[in-house]
C-alpha cells in the first residue's frame, strides 16, 4: 500500500442554473479515483455551494498513483430523474509524486464540460502520502522528473545525460467502438478524454521504469503525442532524453556568479583524500590502455528497442530513485556547486571503464571497489591528459573519440531531444538528418504488443543513425519525431542534426561519471599547485581543453561548425573553406540544423523566421496506390523545400538556419511542405554569395531585360536586407578563402513539376555550396513565378523581429512583458482548376497574412520580438487548410541594443546577468588579453549584475508593465479607476520558451500534459466555426493556467500545443475540437524582487580569483 | 480562397481601447472597420484590409464573450477563462456602464419595462445613438435597478460594491435607481431645460436628506425610496400653505428677516416660493440661497406650527435642488 491520496472538496462558484423552475442548483461532488468513489452531501439551492467535504481518501498502489487521474463530477441532484452532470476536472497527481515538485494542488479549477465547455468553477485540495517501501516489486517509477523543457531545467545541474528514451502504447478508440453509437457524444467524448489520460499515465511511468534502469533521474526534452489513426486504434507515444540531474541549490541558483564559497568547501574533501599517492601518479600508465578495451555495456540496447520493458528484469536489479542518490552523496554535496565551465575543462573518462557498475549487483560492497578501480583508471588517464597538453593530444584525441564513438554506438540510438546544450557538450555539428517513411495503417490487433508500430519508427530511427553516421557523426541532437495521418495512409518522420558531443556528460549510466570528472581534474589542478587557483590553471576552457587532450584548440565560438567529417571523403559535395573565425579547421558554407543557437556562437547581426512552403496535388486513391504517390512525391518536396530554404536564406545575407522544423502534410488530394527556422550569420561560416538569375532563351532581347531586371531587384532586396539584420562581417584578406569559383555543371535546378524525370531525382544535389553566387536557372515561367514568390516575403514591419528558436540571435535585453498566443486559420481553398502554382500562391498568402496580422496585433508591444514561432499544417478535409501558429511575442529595450552594439563586452556581460546560469561567457572572444583582464572580470560582472537589479532596468520594467494595455492608460489618464480589489485570480505567464526574462525559476512544480475535446451541436448559436474554437482555445488556456495555480506555480514554460484537430459539419450545425497542451510548471521570481533578497556582493567581491575561473570560462 | 475560421487568442486577453469603444458604440463589424480606416490606421501601420477585418471581427468576439461577465462585474474578477490584468478589467468595467447623459435624461423617472425599451428606437433618434448602445445602457440602468431593488443600505455605495463602479459613475447610477423607483416626472415641458447631471444632482440631495439611509444607516428600507412616512409626514406640513394665517405669518417673518439683504425684495414678495418667477426676475443665486435659508427657519417662530423637524428636513432638500436647479 504504497501511497494514500487524499481529496477535499472545498466549494463551488458561478455554476450554472440546472433547475429553471428556481434558477437555482442542487449540486454534489463525485471524486473518483481508479474504482473508487467518494460522493459530497448536496448542496441545495445555490449557485455557490460550500460543501467544505471531509478528506476522502484513496488507499493505492503508487502504480495507480501514476497512470490515473484523479476525476472530479460536479452533478445537479434531481429527486425524480437522473442526475444531470455539470461538469468534470481531471487532476493528474503527478507532480505530487517526487519530493522536488509541488506538495499539495489545491485552488480553483474550471469545471469542464465537453459539450457545454467551462461552467463554473470549483475548489478542491489534493494531497498525497507515499510510503517509503524501497524493495516493492518495481512496477511504478514514482520520483522520475520530467521535463517539456528541451535544455537543462534551469535549477538543475546536468551530472550525466544518458541518452535517448522511447515508449508507446496503443488501445482502440472508444470514438470507433461500437458502443460508440448508443451513446451519447458527451459519454463518448469523456471516454476518451479518460482513455487518453490513462495512456499517457501508462506512457509516462513506463518511460519512467526505464530512467530508473538506465540509471537516471529525470527525462528532459520530453515529446508525448498522439496519433489518432481512426479506425485502427489511439497511439500515445513519447520520446525524450534521460538524465541525471542535480539541483542547484538555492543560494547558487539565486546568486550564479557567486558559487566559489561552496565550491572552496567542497574542494577541501579532496585535499584530505585518503590515497594521496594516487596523485601523483605517473602522466602515462599502462592502465590507460585498459580503460580504452573496456567493452562497453549492453545493458541497454536491450530495452530501448522494444517497447514494452521487460518489467520482469527490473525488481531486483534497479536501484530505487534514492539509490544513486545514495552513492554520491560523499560527492554531490561537492558536485552541486559545480559551475559548467569546469565540468568542460574536465577530462572525459570512458563510461566502459566503469562496467562492474552496469552489472545487476548493485551492493554496498561491489560499488565500492568499482569506485576505486575508477579512480586509480581516472587518474592515470588524467595524467596521461595533461601529459599531452598543448599539440601532441592527436593520438589521445583519436583514442577518445573512438571511445566514444563506441560509447555511443553500443546505444542503440544515440538521440538527444534536447536542442540546448551545456556548454560544451556540442563539438561539432553535421548538419540536419531526417527521414521520412509512408505506411499504411492496420488495425492493431493486440494492444499489448505493438510491434508494428514500434518496428515503423525503429527503421525510420536506424535510417537516422546511418545518415548521421555518413556525417561523421556519432550522435543526433535536437531530435524530434512526428505523423501525419490522413485516412489510412501515415507519414512517419524524423529528423534531428548530426553531430559529435563530448562524451563528458555521457558516462553510461554510472554516478560515477560526475566523480570521474572532477578526480579527472583534481590530480592536475594539485600537482600544478593549488595556492595559486583554478584561474591560472585554467585561464581559459580552450587551453584546458587542449591541455587535457579533448579535442585540438578548437574556439568556443565556432568549433561547433567544423566539420566532423572526412574532407577527403565527404558524404556529399561540400564546398569548405577554413573557419572565419579560428581559421585553423574547415567549415561549410552553409549550416542547416534542427537545434537553437549555441550560446557560445558568435553570430553577426540578427536573425529572422524563414519559411518555405509548397503544395503538391495528388490523386486521389485508395490504399497502396495512395501511400506509392505520397512515396513518390517525398522526395521532389523535400528537394523543392531545401531549395526554398536555401534561396531564401541567401536572399537574406546569412549562412546558417537552427531550429529548422520541416513538416509534411498529407491530404486526400495534396500533399503540404512547410519548413520553418531561423536564419542567422555566423561569423565562422563564409560570407554567402548572392543569387544569380540565368535565363534559359539568352537570344530574346526583351527577355534578357526582363532577367536583369530581377536580378537587380534580388540584389537590392539581398543589400536591404543586410542593413535590416545589420549583417556586416569583418572584411577578410582573400587569401584564406578556399577556391569559390562557380562550378556551372553544378548549377542545381529547380524542379517544376512531377513530370520531370525521377532520374534527377535520385541524383539530387542538396549541396548548393559549390558555387559562390548560387544559380537560379529560369526555364518557364513557372520558375518565374517561384523568382518572384521569394521576392514577396515581406520584412517584419519596423520594430519587430521573429524567429522559431528559443531567442533572437543578437538580441538580449529583453524586458518582462510577454504576450503567448495561439492563432488559428482555416482556409478553403478554391476547388476549380487548382494547380500546383495556385495552390502554392494561396498557401504561401496564407501564411504571410496570418504573420502580418499576428504584427498588427501585437503592435503595442513593439519594439518586440515574435520568438519560437510554431507553425503547424493541417488538411482537416478536401479543400480546408488549418494553419495554427503558438508564439509568445517579448518586449525588448532598444536603447539597450544600441549600447550593447557599440560595447560588445558589454552586451555579452548583460547576456551573462540575465542568464546567469549559462555561463556563456567566452572572453577569449573579448579579451585580446585573456589573461590580463580576467581577475577584474568577475568584479565587474558582479558589479554589472547588481545595477541591472537595482538601477534604471528596473525602474523601466516597472514602466513596461504599467504600459501594458493602451486602454487602461486611457481610461487612467482621465478618470479613478477602482480596481477589483476582490481578485483572488492569480497571474499565470504562458510562454513555450524554457524561461521567463527578466525572471529566475526557483523552482519546477511538474509536467502539464493535458487532453481535452470540445463538441458542440450548436454551432452557429456558439458564433460559428471562429466563436467555437475561439471559445475552446481560451478555456485550454484557462485549465491549464488553474492546473499550475493549484499547483502553487505562476508559469508555464516550454509550452506546446501539439495538437489541435478541428473538425466541423456545418449542415448539420456540429463541431468538434482536440487539443493536446503541454509544458513544465514552475515558480519564478522577479529579478527586481531578487534584489531584495539578502545578497552580500562583499563576498563575492572579496574572492575574485575564486569566483574568477568560474565565470570566464 | 477565404479564411473561414480566423482566430487569435492571447494568454493575456488582448484589448484594444479603439475598438472597445466602436464596439460599445454599437457598430457592426463592417462600420467599425471603415471608421478604423477613416482614423487612419491603414497608413500608421502599414498593414491591409483584410488583417484590418481579421483583427476587428476577433475584438468583436472577444468582446461578445466577455459582455455574460460584464453583467456581472464581480464575476469578471473572480473568472478564469480570461486573463485580464485588474487595471484593465476595471476599464472594462468603466466602459461597458458609461452611459451618454442624453439617454439617462430621456429615460429618467420612467419605468424600466419592456415597453420603455421598445420606446428606445424614438430615443436612438432623438439622441443620435445607435439603436444597440441604447439598448445596452438601458440594460445596464435595468440591472443595477433590480440588483439593487431588494437591498438596504445606501444606494450609491451598493452600486459601487456590486458593479465595481468608480464612485461619481455609481453616484449617477443611484440616481438614476431613485428616479425610477420614485418616477418623478422629469419629463414635464417646464423641467425639460433640466440636464441629467441637474436632476442627478438633486436625486442626490433628495436621498441624502429624506430617505431612510440619511436619518438610520442601517435603515430598513431601501434607500432608493423616499420612506413612505415621510411622505405622510409631509401632509402635515401643508398647513403652511393651506393655513391662511399660518401663511401670512410665515411670509412676513420672511420678508422682514430679508428686508435690505435682497436687491429684489419687491418681487420677492409677490414671488413667494415659486422658481420660475424667480428666474424671469432675474434672481441671483445668492439671493435665492439667502431666501431660502430665511425661509426655511422663519417658521421656528411660527407659534403653533409643531413640525420644525420634518420642515427642515424637507426644506433641505428642496433648497438643495432648486439652488441646483436654478440655473440658465
Amino acid at each position: 500500500m504504497p501511497g494514500k491520496l487524499k481529496v477535499k472538496i472545498v466549494a463551488g462558484r458561478h455554476l450554472p442554473v440546472m433547475d429553471r423552475a428556481s434558477d437555482l442548483t442542487d449540486a454534489f461532488v463525485e471524486v473518483k479515483f481508479g474504482n473508487t468513489t467518494f460522493k459530497t452531501d448536496v448542496y441545495p439551492k445555490s449557485l455557490n455551494p460550500q460543501w467544505n467535504s471531509e478528506w476522502f481518501k484513496f488507499e493505492v498502489d503508487d502504480e495507480e498513483l501514476q497512470d490515473e487521474p484523479l476525476q472530479i463530477t460536479v452533478l445537479d441532484h434531481d429527486t425524480y430523474s437522473a442526475n444531470d452532470a455539470i461538469g468534470k476536472v481531471y487532476i493528474d497527481i503527478d507532480p505530487l509524486l517526487y519530493s522536488e515538485a509541488a506538495t499539495v494542488i489545491s485552488g480553483w479549477f474550471p469545471i469542464y464540460d465537453t459539450i457545454h465547455g467551462i461552467r463554473g468553477e470549483i475548489n478542491v485540495v489534493v494531497k498525497v502520502d507515499l510510503f517509503n517501501d524501497l524493495n516493492r516489486f518495481r512496477q511504478s517509477s514514482c520520483g522520475v522528473k520530467f521535463f517539456c523543457t528541451t535544455s537543462i531545467p534551469k535549477c538543475y545541474r546536468a551530472v550525466i545525460i544518458h541518452g535517448f528514451v522511447e515508449e508507446l502504447v496503443v488501445n482502440e478508440d472508444p470514438e470507433y467502438q461500437w458502443i460508440d453509437r448508443i451513446r451519447t457524444p458527451r459519454a463518448s467524448n469523456e471516454a476518451r478524454q479518460r482513455l487518453i489520460s490513462l495512456m499517457s499515465g501508462e506512457l509516462q511511468r513506463k518511460i519512467g521504469l526505464k530512467v530508473l534502469e538506465m540509471r537516471g533521474n529525470a527525462v528532459v526534452g520530453y515529446l508525448q503525442c498522439f496519433d489518432l489513426e481512426g479506425e485502427s486504434g489511439l497511439v500515445v507515444r513519447a520520446i525524450g532524453t534521460v538524465c541525471t540531474l542535480d539541483k542547484l541549490s538555492n543560494t547558487s541558483a539565486f546568486l550564479p556568479a557567486c558559487n566559489s564559497p561552496s565550491k572552496e568547501m567542497k574542494e577541501i574533501p579532496f585535499n584530505e583524500d585518503p590515497n594521496p599517492n594516487t596523485h601523483s601518479s605517473g602522466p602515462s600508465t599502462p592502465l590507460k590502455n585498459q580503460t580504452y578495451s573496456f567493452s562497453p555495456s549492453k545493458s541497454y540496447s536491450r530495452q530501448s528497442s522494444s517497447s514494452d520493458t521487460d518489467l520482469s528484469l527490473t525488481p531486483k536489479t534497479a536501484p530505487s530513485p534514492q539509490g544513486p542518490r545514495i552513492f554520491l552523496f560523499p560527492s554531490s554535496p561537492t558536485l552541486s556547486c559545480d559551475s559548467p565551465h569546469l565540468k568542460k575543462s574536465c577530462l572525459l573518462l570512458s563510461g566502459s571503464a566503469l562496467n562492474p557498475l552496469h552489472s545487476s549487483h548493485v551492493s554496498p560492497v561491489v560499488l565500492r571497489k568499482s569506485v576505486s578501480f575508477t579512480e586509480e583508471l581516472l587518474l592515470a588517464a588524467s595524467g596521461m591528459g595533461s601529459g599531452s597538453a598543448g599539440k601532441e593530444g592527436g593520438p589521445f584525441k583519436t583514442l577518445l573519440r573512438q571511445q566514444t564513438q563506441s560509447a555511443l554506438e553500443q546505444r542503440e540510438f544515440p538521440f538527444f531531444t534536447l536542442t540546448t546544450f551545456p556548454p560544451g557538450f556540442l563539438v561539432h555539428v553535421g548538419g540536419v538528418v531526417s527521414a521520412r517513411s509512408v505506411k499504411l495503417l492496420d488495425r492493431i490487433h493486440n494492444p499489448d504488443e505493438p510491434e508494428t508500430r514500434d518496428a515503423w519508427w525503429a527503421e525510420i530511427r536506424q535510417e537516422i543513425k546511418s545518415h548521421a553516421k555518413a556525417l561523421g557523426c556519432h550522435a543526433v541532437v535536437g531530435y524530434s519525431e512526428s505523423t501525419s495521418i490522413c485516412e489510412e495512409v501515415c507519414i512517419l518522420s524524423a529528423s534531428g542534426t548530426a553531430a559529435v558531443l563530448n562524451p563528458r556528460f555521457l558516462q553510461d549510466g554510472t554516478v560515477e561519471g560526475c566523480l570521474e570528472q572532477r578526480l579527472s581534474w583534481q590530480p592536475g589542478f594539485f600537482s600544478i599547485g593549488s595556492e595559486k587557483g583554478e584561474v591560472d590553471f585554467f585561464p581559459q576552457s580552450q587551453d584546458s581543453s587542449s591541455l587535457l587532450g579533448i579535442e585540438e584548440a578548437s574556439p568556443p565560438g565556432c568549433g561547433f561548425c567544423h566539420i566532423p567529417y572526412d574532407e577527403l571523403n565527404m558524404p556529399f559535395p561540400a564546398h569548405l573553406t577554413y573557419c572565419y573565425n579560428c581559421r585553423k579547421q574547415k567549415v561549410p558554407d552553409v549550416l542547416f540544423t534542427t537545434i537553437d543557437l549555441p550560446v557560445e556562437a558568435i553570430v553577426i547581426g540578427k536573425g529572422c523566421l524563414i519559411q518555405a512552403r509548397l503544395c503538391r496535388l495528388k490523386k486521389k486513391a485508395q490504399a497502396e496506390a495512395n501511400a506509392t504517390s505520397i512515396s513518390n512525391l517525398l522526395p521532389f518536396m523535400e528537394y523543392e523545400v531545401h531549395t526554398q530554404l536555401m534561396n531564401k536564406l541567401k536572399l537574406r545575407g546569412m549562412n546558417a538556419l537552427f531550429g529548422l522544423r520541416i513538416q509534411i502534410t498529407v491530404g486526400e488530394n495534396m500533399l503540404m511542405g512547410l519548413a520553418s527556422a531561423t536564419g542567422v550569420y555566423l561569423a565562422a561560416l563564409p560570407t554567402p554569395g548572392g543569387i544569380q538569375i540565368a535565363g534559359k532563351t539568352p537570344n530574346d532581347g526583351t527577355y534578357e531585360q526582363h532577367i536583369s531586371h530581377m536580378q537587380k531587384k534580388i540584389n537590392d532586396t539581398i543589400a536591404k536586407n543586410k542593413e535590416l539584420y545589420e549583417i556586416n562581417p569583418p572584411e577578410l584578406p582573400e587569401e584564406i578563402i578556399g577556391s569559390p569559383i562557380p562550378e556551372p555543371r553544378q548549377r542545381s535546378r529547380l524542379l517544376r513539376s512531377q513530370s520531370e524525370s525521377s532520374d534527377e531525382v535520385t541524383e539530387l544535389d542538396l549541396s548548393h555550396g559549390k558555387k559562390d553566387a548560387f544559380v537560379l536557372e529560369i526555364d518557364d515561367t513557372d520558375a518565374m513565378e517561384d523568382v518572384h514568390s521569394l521576392l514577396t516575403d515581406a520584412p517584419p514591419p519596423s520594430g519587430f523581429y521573429s524567429c522559431n528558436t528559443e531567442i533572437m540571435p543578437g538580441i538580449s535585453n529583453w524586458t518582462p512583458e510577454i504576450q503567448m498566443f495561439t492563432a488559428v486559420r482555416v482556409s478553403r481553398l478554391g476547388n476549380i482548376n487548382l494547380t500546383n502554382q495556385t495552390l502554392n500562391k494561396n498557401f504561401n498568402d496564407l501564411c504571410e497574412n496570418l504573420l502580418k496580422s499576428l504584427y498588427f496585433k501585437l503592435r503595442s508591444m513593439v519594439p518586440c520580438c515574435l520568438c519560437h514561432v510554431n507553425f503547424t499544417v493541417a488538411l482537416p478535409e478536401d479543400e480546408l487548410v488549418q494553419i495554427a501558429v503558438t508564439a509568445v511575442a517579448i518586449t525588448f529595450d532598444k536603447n539597450q541594443t544600441l549600447q550593447a552594439n557599440k560595447a560588445p563586452t558589454e552586451k555579452s556581460q548583460q547576456r551573462a546577468s540575465t542568464d546567469n546560469e549559462e555561463q556563456l561567457q567566452f572572453p577569449l572572444e573579448l579579451c585580446p588579453d585573456p589573461l590580463a583582464s580576467q581577475p577584474s572580470l568577475p568584479a565587474k560582472e558582479v558589479l554589472e549584475g547588481a545595477t541591472s537589479q537595482t538601477g534604471i532596468p528596473a525602474a523601466q520594467r516597472a514602466a513596461s508593465l504599467d504600459k501594458t494595455s493602451p486602454l487602461a492608460e486611457g481610461y487612467l489618464r482621465h478618470r479613478s479607476v477602482p480596481s477589483c480589489t476582490n481578485s483572488t485570480v492569480s497571474v499565470v505567464k504562458m510562454t513555450p520558451l524554457s524561461f521567463l526574462p527578466g525572471a529566475k525559476i526557483t523552482k519546477y512544480l511538474g509536467i502539464i500534459n493535458m487532453f481535452f475535446i470540445r463538441e458542440t451541436t450548436s454551432l452557429r448559436e456558439e458564433g460559428g466555426v471562429s466563436g467555437f474554437l475561439h471559445a475552446f482555445i481560451a478555456e485550454v488556456f484557462a485549465m491549464v493556467r488553474a492546473h499550475v495555480a493549484a499547483l502553487g506555480g505562476n508559469a508555464v514554460v516550454s509550452y506546446i500545443m501539439k495538437q489541435c484537430v478541428f473538425m466541423e459539419n456545418p449542415n448539420k450545425n456540429q463541431a468538434q475540437c482536440l487539443i493536446n497542451v503541454s509544458g513544465d510548471a514552475v515558480i519564478f521570481v522577479r529579478e527586481s524582487e531578487l534584489e531584495m533578497l539578502p545578497v552580500q556582493p562583499s563576498t563575492v567581491v572579496s574572492q575574485p580569483t575564486s569566483s574568477g575561473g568560474d565565470v570566464t570560462t | 480562397m477565404t479564411s473561414d475560421l480566423d482566430i487569435f487568442v492571447g494568454n493575456t486577453t488582448l484589448i484594444d481601447e479603439e475598438v472597445y469603444q466602436l464596439w460599445l458604440d454599437g457598430y457592426t463589424v463592417s462600420e467599425a472597420v471603415s471608421r478604423r480606416l477613416r482614423g487612419g490606421l491603414l497608413e500608421r501601420s502599414g498593414t491591409s484590409v483584410s488583417v484590418l477585418q481579421s483583427d476587428t471581427r476577433d475584438h468583436f468576439r472577444t468582446f461578445q464573450m466577455l459582455e455574460r461577465l460584464l453583467h456581472s462585474p464581480p464575476r469578471l474578477c473572480q473568472q478564469l477563462l480570461f486573463q485580464i490584468p485588474p487595471p484593465r478589467q476595471a476599464a472594462l468595467i468603466q466602459g461597458y456602464y458609461a452611459f451618454e447623459p442624453a439617454l439617462a435624461r430621456e429615460l429618467l423617472g420612467k419605468k424600466l419595462s419592456k415597453g420603455t425599451k421598445k420606446e428606445l428606437d424614438e430615443v436612438s433618434a432623438r439622441t443620435g445613438l445607435s439603436l444597440r448602445a441604447c439598448r445596452r445602457q438601458f440594460d445596464n440602468f435595468k440591472r443595477v435597478f433590480k440588483a439593487v431593488e431588494e437591498l438596504k443600505g445606501p444606494l450609491a455605495e451598493l452600486i459601487q460594491q456590486h458593479f465595481l463602479l468608480p464612485p461619481p459613475l455609481a453616484r449617477d447610477y443611484a440616481a438614476i435607481v431613485f428616479f425610477a423607483n420614485s418616477r418623478f416626472e422629469t419629463g414635464k415641458r417646464r423641467l425639460q431645460f433640466l440636464s441629467f447631471g441637474d436632476l442627478a444632482a438633486c436625486a442626490q440631495h433628495m436621498m441624502g436628506h429624506w430617505t431612510q439611509g440619511a436619518m438610520t444607516p442601517e435603515a430598513a428600507e431601501p434607500d432608493g425610496d423616499v420612506p413612505r412616512s415621510f411622505l405622510q409626514d409631509l401632509k402635515e406640513l401643508k398647513v403652511l400653505v393651506s393655513d391662511k394665517d399660518l401663511l401670512d405669518q410665515h411670509k412676513s417673518l420672511v420678508c422682514s428677516a430679508l428686508r435690505g439683504k435682497i436687491s429684489v425684495y419687491n418681487e420677492m414678495e409677490t414671488n413667494f416660493k415659486v422658481l420660475d418667477p424667480c428666474r424671469s426676475d432675474h434672481w441671483s443665486l445668492g439671493d435665492l440661497r439667502l431666501f431660502l435659508g430665511s425661509y426655511t427657519t422663519a417658521p421656528r417662530a411660527l407659534g403653533g406650527f409643531r413640525h420644525q423637524l420634518l420642515w427642515e428636513r424637507y426644506m433641505a432638500g428642496i433648497s438643495a435642488c432648486l439652488l441646483r436647479m436654478y440655473h440658465e
